[in-house]
């Protein structure tokens, strides 16, 4: 250093600003920063030279055409005459709606399996045992299979469906049931429920602040679950019962009227729920297992019971173990989810396949289900971070 | 999953690839040493593997037409099996040379897709196919009203059976599946009433269920699907060849030369064979096109003439046994007709 100094000479300052670390590091992130601009605007210009060289009509015009298609399931108004842009909503909302179906459903299975694999009695631990390691090592795509064309495809012909109670069908087209027609007058119903949850977070606090004021305790749950169902019933008897039901009936192909549950959703949402269960079962494990036995020991020295031992101390402290990886779970279960196609579910990754071939756009199809996946993705992981960090430990 | 990757990589190839999809495909074949030929996963009549794993159909052959037109040798070419969704994407990466596989040609995929399509090997139209014993009384697609529908996703077929069911005022549950297998396996499984694509595949289809003789094809047939080898644009050259080739094979059977006779033909004393078969003295035919000049007797000695691939595959010496109808040569009543060789 002393001897470049001294024959830089005058330039003396601007060799030490070379080796300043503070200054060489903002160089190299400038300079890193430049070559990924510079290599993404390659591919850009490359593409977009390759695509008019084949003469590919490009650009994101193309959603706002007749897609002339049709969905055999939708959450919203879709025919054929709805633009590509809609289709694409469909699949989207399509594969959020398996995801939250699937991720409540796995977090319930697996929370039950999770805590079965830890009970005393032998039985309940072999069940789980098999359980998970039965799922847990089978590819996601053959538990599709498994439920689509070995359980569902094997109930009964349309000729023959199952009868259950309250006019629903099973069979191997689907579950069928009856769809409920609202009247006039039915909008006090969901009023009246959403004072039922206003009521019912009033309670909850107050009996809390009694709690700890006096040491008096309230039965919280038991009153919720009244207000919440008894509140919007009391609304339908007061409103005079304005609801109709449309029965499936059977016609020349099919079961017609009412809702259905097609084979390829139910069998796509039961292989993501059991599948993703057997995971989420060894994370709950885990949990449980990381709090300490100390813990519990303590707690039933305080002479707490042991379901309020689980409940207060136990749960809580698992629950900070379990919520990282469980996320990632989640985020496994909504990107399996694309794994519809094999059986014809119209997820995202269906329609916008048919899209893509329809109009020949790939590259802007691709990207749209990257963006799309990845905002989901983004957004099932804030969730999860936000409410990682609300269960945090908090240190006094 | 897989299609994803398929697709993101066929995507990757369009940003990337400028070498594999540059515009001189001939020469880029001729340096390889085989034609790579984009095919159906498993069409029975036009391309599907046979139960040696060569692929047969007359999609498959036509490919081997224009690799003997190109090698002198039918045998070198190499299949890719694409499902409809990739296909395109295939061809326009360079990933095939050719895309042989029942595509319908369509103004929007000559133009906004970037094809140029050659011809039209095999004229088909739409139908229907429903199991006549658990359905019985069904005899029109009019009588369809609240059917479910097996097809097969990124068709014209899919379309079409939308405009169809809007045009005649009919409800119907669509089950779309990505693969030929996949439709056909959830048919035969009573998944859908009804199994629709082009009629050719309905009854290439019928063979492979498991009680063929309990199915019917209805009579609608409610589209056009002319059917056909495409290449990529710019490359007028290549294009060239590969239509010419199709139209060779159909000269080939209006002027009688066969597989069988080709060799006696080139002695033949009719001007027009001759020409055809590049006997004629000072001939330049075959070279113009960038091939040589018994390109044709190559292309017949390999696959036949296109009467011969018909029948061979899809007609009377096939399990198929579909009629010429309007595959026939125009002299016959069929719309197959191709410019003269001269």
């Amino acid at each position: 250093m002393a001897t470049q100094d001294l024959r830089m000479g005058a330039a003396a300052p601007r060799v030490a600003l070379l080796y300043n670390p503070r200054f060489r590091s903002i160089i190299t992130q400038v300079v890193v920063a430049l070559a990924l601009i510079a290599l993404i605007a390659w591919f850009v210009d490359n593409t977009i030279t390759n695509l008019r060289r084949a003469n590919i009509a490009s650009g994101f015009g193309f959603l706002y055409s007749r897609a002339g298609f049709d969905i055999s399931f939708s959450l919203i108004p879709y025919t054929n005459d709805s633009t590509y842009l809609r289709a694409i909503a469909v699949g989207t909302l399509n594969t959020i709606l398996v995801a939250v179906m699937g991720i409540v459903t796995a977090t319930i299975i697996g929370f039950i399996v999770g805590v079965g694999r830890l009970s005393r009695n032998w039985l309940i631990r072999a069940i789980s045992t098999v359980y998970v390691e039965t799922f847990r090592n089978i590819p996601p795509l053959l538990v599709i299979f498994f439920w689509y064309f070995g359980v569902i495809s094997a109930l009964p012909t349309v000729r023959d469906s199952i009868a259950l109670p309250f006019g629903s069908f099973l069979n191997s087209r689907g579950f069928f049931f009856p769809k409920v027609i609202w009247g006039e007058g039915a909008w006090l119903i969901p009023v009246a429920f959403i004072v039922a949850i206003a009521l019912v977070l009033f309670v909850r606090s107050r009996a809390k602040a009694r709690q700890e004021a006096t040491g008096q305790r309230f039965p919280v749950v038991w009153t919720s679950i009244a207000l919440l169902i008894g509140l919007p019933l009391l609304a339908f008897f007061v409103s005079g019962m304005p609801a109709t039901l449309d029965f499936p009936k059977k016609s020349v192909f099919n079961l017609t009227g009412g809702m259905t549950l097609a084979p390829e959703l139910l069998s796509l949402y039961l292989a993501l729920s059991f599948y993703t269960a057997s995971f989420i079962a060894e994370i709950v494990r885990a949990g449980i297992r990381g709090v300490s036995k100390g813990q519990t020991e303590a707690a039933y020295a305080l002479g707490l019971r042991p379901r309020s031992a689980l409940n207060l101390v136990v749960v809580p402290q698992a629950m900070r173990i379990a919520i990282p990886p469980l996320a990632s779970q989640y985020l496994n279960l909504t990107k399996n989810s694309s794994l519809a196609i094999a059986i014809g579910f119209p997820d995202l990754v269906a329609i916008g396949g048919t899209t893509l071939n329809q109009t020949g756009q790939s590259v802007e199809v691709v990207v749209l289900w990257l963006v799309i996946y990845l905002a989901i993705s983004l957004v099932t992981s804030a969730f999860m971070n936000w409410f990682n960090a609300r269960v945090a430990l908090v240190e006094r | 999953m897989k299609t994803i990757i398929k697709a993101a990589l066929g995507t990757a190839l369009l940003a990337l690839g400028a070498s594999a999809a540059s515009a001189d495909t001939l020469s880029d074949v001729k340096a390889k040493g085989f034609l790579q030929c984009g095919v159906n996963t498993g069409l029975a009549g036009f391309s599907a593997p046979d139960d040696k794993g060569e692929w047969t159909g007359i999609d498959a052959d036509f490919c081997r037409a224009v690799a003997a037109a190109v090698f002198g040798d039918a045998t070198k070419v190499r299949f890719s099996p694409l499902s409809a969704k990739e296909r395109f994407t295939a061809l326009q990466s360079g990933e095939v040379d050719i895309l042989s596989r029942n595509t319908t040609w369509t103004v929007n995929r000559d133009t906004a897709l970037g094809l140029n399509f050659v011809g039209v090997t095999y004229y088909d139209g739409q139908g229907f196919m429903l199991n006549s014993k658990k359905i019985p009384g069904v005899n029109s697609a009019l009588q369809l009203s609240g059917a479910s529908v097996c097809v097969q996703s990124g068709t014209t077929t899919e379309l079409n059976l939308a405009d169809y069911f809007k045009a005649n005022k009919m409800e119907y549950n669509p089950v779309v599946f990505e693969k030929v297998e996949e439709a056909n396996a959830a048919y035969d499984a009573g998944r859908c009433d009804v199994y629709t694509t082009d009629q050719s595949g309905l009854y290439g289809t019928r063979l492979t269920l498991s009680n063929p003789d309990d199915h019917i094809v209805l009579p609608e047939i409610i589209s056009k699907e002319p059917l056909g080898p495409a290449v990529r644009q710019g490359d007028d050259k290549w294009y060239h060849i590969v239509k010419w080739v199709y139209f060779a094979q159909l000269t080939a059977e209006e002027l009688g030369i066969t597989q069988a006779n080709v060799e006696e033909m080139k002695n033949s004393e009719n001007p027009e064979i001759r020409r055809v078969l590049g006997t004629e003295a000072d001939t330049k035919i075959g070279t113009d096109l960038g091939l040589t000049n018994d390109w044709v007797v190559n292309i017949v000695k390999g696959v036949g003439n296109y009467g011969e691939m018909f029948e061979r595959n899809v007609g009377s010496g096939s399990a198929l046994k579909i009629a010429r109808g309007l595959n026939g040569l125009w002299t016959k009543g069929g719309l197959q007709y191709a410019p003269p060789i001269r």
